[in-house]
């Protein structure tokens, strides 16, 4: 491993990791206040085709991640408005929507397909990119990484320090409490749905502009919305956990990369593969942190015991479901 | 605030739920709005908190007409409601769900807002703690804080829905305490409720209400029996009972269970029930005889005591041991419980009696003509009207049970439905087995029963044989008076 120097491992992962942060925590804003949209799978690939076609065309960074973001929210609006105010099941919608915007985004794309097209560079932030080690990891990274990252922190204040984030809690729990209080669920609803959708689109686009350029059959990216979708259950509907997620998944993606190049015994599609089952693994090995016996054997050591604590986190109550006044 | 309702009606579809209510509640008073579970007492409520669209009346305030509302509108006219079902935010904390809110002038200050609500907790002496999770609260407690978020929004009217069901005597005392605080400072306050103890410890004037209609209205002080009378419905004169044949061996017996569930739970319960034996459950709806027949028919465990039925421990027993043992349960959700939406009439003989298509055909229209079910053996269950349903049900019980667990088995019958269903009944059960049902209707448990169970918070508070009952005491004691 000697060729590859931690630094160019670490900022590797955190280039990984950006994009899939951008999309989970739009879809962990959507789910906190009570819709699923499940077409994260196929709003991926669709606008990271549509940014990519949008930025050859106009060679426009700006107009490509505008138009990654709004098909994405224009996706999200469809399950929402068919899901909240038609009140279909969302889960059927966006499974259907998922599969439709997958085929959808391949016949559109083919003109594009194995072309040259614009592609982020990375942005030194002056002074600080100058700092030994951190420098490099941090701050000589692609404009949606250090979106990513800034996002963390931002979804996390919103949700628990403003008053419209409590309201955004509050509906994901019981919309019915909150029209008794004034509040109008199911515009709530479609309001945080069409921004979590427009945060999965800029992930797509952050995807085909930068960190996995251009466009082509198969995308690189095909998989990863369901892989998104289950870093924020598994996450607890938590921004920060479900970034510590997208990370630990970059960080097997990257590792996945890095061992095919040393043991070049082993089939290359061994290493492709193995991240999304060792994530799983992993996701399950946190969620079993909550079970009684490892709570029993957390009891004598606090400081373990309330990270843990900090971590946990539950289904909205009302997820998937939402409230018709008369 | 003066309250004024004007000749409010609300449907919904068929059902007419409120027909034509006039209420005119003075300011500064406690008005108690008493009546039997489905008498419309909550619809209007709702109506009056805007939750509930009205399809006709006026409703004013201070003498000025309120439009149309939705529920934060009226919050800004001060309209307030504690909803029976608590309207709140068991994962967030306290404070956060003092905060939550449209109803009122935002403020996000947390500080400032944690200062309002110990102010406000402090002046009705609540103790609540603003930074626990709100699923480690009472429900008690979580009824005090909605009070508190309620006053601290200036509520100049408030309604509270049953505020004393699941709450302990202590908080009772405490919530009667601010109530009449409340009431002291000029607010007005309607209660609802159907324990008539509460609203005579409580309330200044009472309107009864009985089938969406007004039956009455009184003055502190109340006299109990005359409440009762306009509660509810003065039993007709009328007897389909046959000779009170001699009781046989037992065939339930309840010794000392009690048991979680419903509401109230069920404690302490001793009983036996012989062969030919019919026993009626009265009881306000939720008061533990729904609980008690799902633990006689083995589908609930007891948390103590033991339940012998048909003779075996109930203990190591499952319902399909009960059934085969002779027993059989009809319960009151009809499409939930009793019956299987998407399946047809025959398609519920054929799993009822494990038998053929064919045979299935034969004895689904046999039941047909003699249940006078308004279908064929082709339809399927849930286009079957309420009525009918419930004929289905009572005809895919096994004709040889012998002990038959009925909970509201005339449910959505007319009269004379009702009254074959009843002949039917006895004729197939009474003579060789016992019936034990439950139903709404008091008239109907008078009529029908020879024995009287009567159920009250989780209790058996009355169990008297028929020729020993006394009407007014049976509807004093539904009430816990």
């Amino acid at each position: 491993m000697n060729e590859l120097p931690l630094t160019a491992l670490l900022a590797s992962v955190l280039a990984t990791a950006a994009p899939l942060i951008i999309a989970t925590l739009g879809e962990t804003i959507t789910e906190k206040a009570g819709v699923i949209n499940l077409s994260l799978d196929g709003s991926l690939l669709l606008s990271a085709m549509i940014a990519f076609m949008v930025g050859f065309e106009t060679g426009s960074f700006t107009l490509g991640f505008a138009a990654g973001a709004v098909t994405g929210a224009a996706i999200a609006l469809l399950v929402g408005f068919f899901g909240i105010y038609l009140g279909q099941l969302q889960v059927a919608v966006g499974f259907a929507l998922t599969l439709m915007c997958k085929d959808l985004a391949y016949f559109l794309g083919n003109p594009y397909s194995r072309l040259q097209g614009p592609q982020l560079i990375s942005w030194k932030i002056p002074g600080l990119s100058e700092i030994p080690f951190f420098g490099p990891i941090l701050f000589q990274q692609p404009l949606p990484v250090y979106m990513g990252l800034l996002l963390i922190p931002a979804v996390w204040w919103y949700f628990y320090r403003t008053s419209r984030g409590l309201e955004l809690r509050a509906v994901g729990e019981n919309p019915e409490a909150c029209y008794t209080r004034g509040i109008d669920p199911r515009r709530k609803q479609i309001l945080y749905i069409v921004i979590g959708g427009a945060l999965v689109g800029l992930a797509g686009a952050a995807f085909s502009l930068g960190i996995k350029p251009g466009w082509g059959r198969p995308q690189g990216i095909e998989g990863l919305g369901w892989i998104a979708l289950a870093i924020v259950i598994f996450g607890g509907w938590h921004p920060i956990r479900v970034a510590l997620g997208a990370f630990l998944f970059a960080f097997l993606q990257v590792m996945g990369i890095v061992l095919q190049g040393i043991w070049t015994g082993i089939p290359a599609q061994v290493f492709q593969m193995a991240p999304f089952p060792l994530m799983i693994l992993a996701l399950v090995l946190i969620n079993l942190l909550q079970y009684k016996g490892v709570q029993r054997w957390l009891e004598d050591k606090p400081g373990l015991a309330l990270l843990v604590d900090k971590l946990r986190g539950a289904p909205p109550r009302a997820l998937g479901k939402t409230f018709h006044p008369d | 605030m003066q309250v004024e309702l004007q000749q409010i009606h609300k449907r919904f579809g068929k059902n007419h739920a409120l027909k034509g209510v006039d209420l005119k509640v003075e300011a500064g008073t406690i008005h108690g709005l008493v009546g039997e579970n489905g008498a419309g007492k909550s619809t209007l409520m709702k109506i009056l908190t805007g939750y509930l669209s009205r399809t006709q009346g006026r409703i004013l305030l201070d003498g000025r007409e309120m439009a149309e509302a939705d529920p934060a509108t009226a919050a800004k006219s001060g309209i307030g409601m504690l909803y029976q079902e608590p309207q709140d935010f068991p994962p967030l904390t306290v404070l956060e769900n003092f905060m939550v809110g449209r109803d009122a002038e935002p403020d996000s200050d947390r500080d400032r807002q944690r200062q309002r609500l110990n102010d406000l907790a402090g002046g009705l002496h609540f103790q609540l703690d603003p930074a626990l999770k709100l699923e480690k609260l009472t429900v008690g407690e979580r009824q005090q804080l909605e009070l508190l978020r309620l006053l601290g929004r200036g509520v100049q009217v408030l309604i509270l829905d049953e505020p004393t069901t699941g709450i302990s005597d202590r908080q009772k005392e405490r919530l009667f305490g601010a109530l009449h605080q409340i009431r002291d400072q000029g607010r007005t306050i309607l209660l609802v409720s159907h324990k008539l103890e509460d609203v005579v410890a409580l309330c200044d004037r009472v309107t009864v209400l009985r089938h969406g209609m007004v039956t009455g209205e009184a003055q502190a002080p109340f006299q109990v029996p005359r409440l009762l009378e306009m509660m509810f419905d003065k039993p007709p004169e009328t007897d389909t009972r046959s000779e009170a044949a001699a009781r046989g061996e037992p065939l339930l017996s309840f010794d000392q269970v009690s048991a979680d569930g419903e509401r109230t739970g069920l404690s302490e319960c001793n009983l036996t029930i012989h062969r030919r034996e019919v026993v009626g459950l009265a009881g306000l709806s939720g008061s533990g005889q729904g609980l008690f027949l799902r633990l006689a028919a083995a589908l609930d465990k007891p948390a103590r005591g033991k339940i012998r039925t048909l003779g075996n421990d109930l203990g190591n027993m499952g319902h399909r041991e009960f059934r085969q043992a002779g027993g059989c349960f009809l319960p009151a959700d009809r499409l939930e419980e009793g019956l299987i939406p998407g399946f047809t009439v025959q398609d519920h003989f054929a799993l009822a009696h494990n038998c053929g298509m064919a045979t299935a055909k034969v004895l689904a229209a046999e039941a047909i003509s003699q249940f006078r079910i308004r279908g064929h053996p082709h339809t399927t269950a849930e286009s079957l009207s309420g009525g009918n349903q419930q004929r289905l049900l009572l005809s895919l019980m096994p004709p040889d049970a012998s002990l038959a667990l009925l909970e509201n088995p005339t449910r959505g019958l007319d009269m004379e439905s009702a009254r074959l269903v009843w002949e039917h009944l006895r004729r197939q059960f009474a003579s060789r087995g016992a019936i034990v049902f439950s139903s709404a209707e008091l008239d109907e448990i008078l009529n029908i029963a020879d024995r009287v169970l009567v159920f009250f918070d989780g209790r058996i508070v009355r169990d008297l044989p028929i020729g020993e009952l006394d009407y007014q005491d049976v509807a004093a004691a539904m009430t816990g008076k």
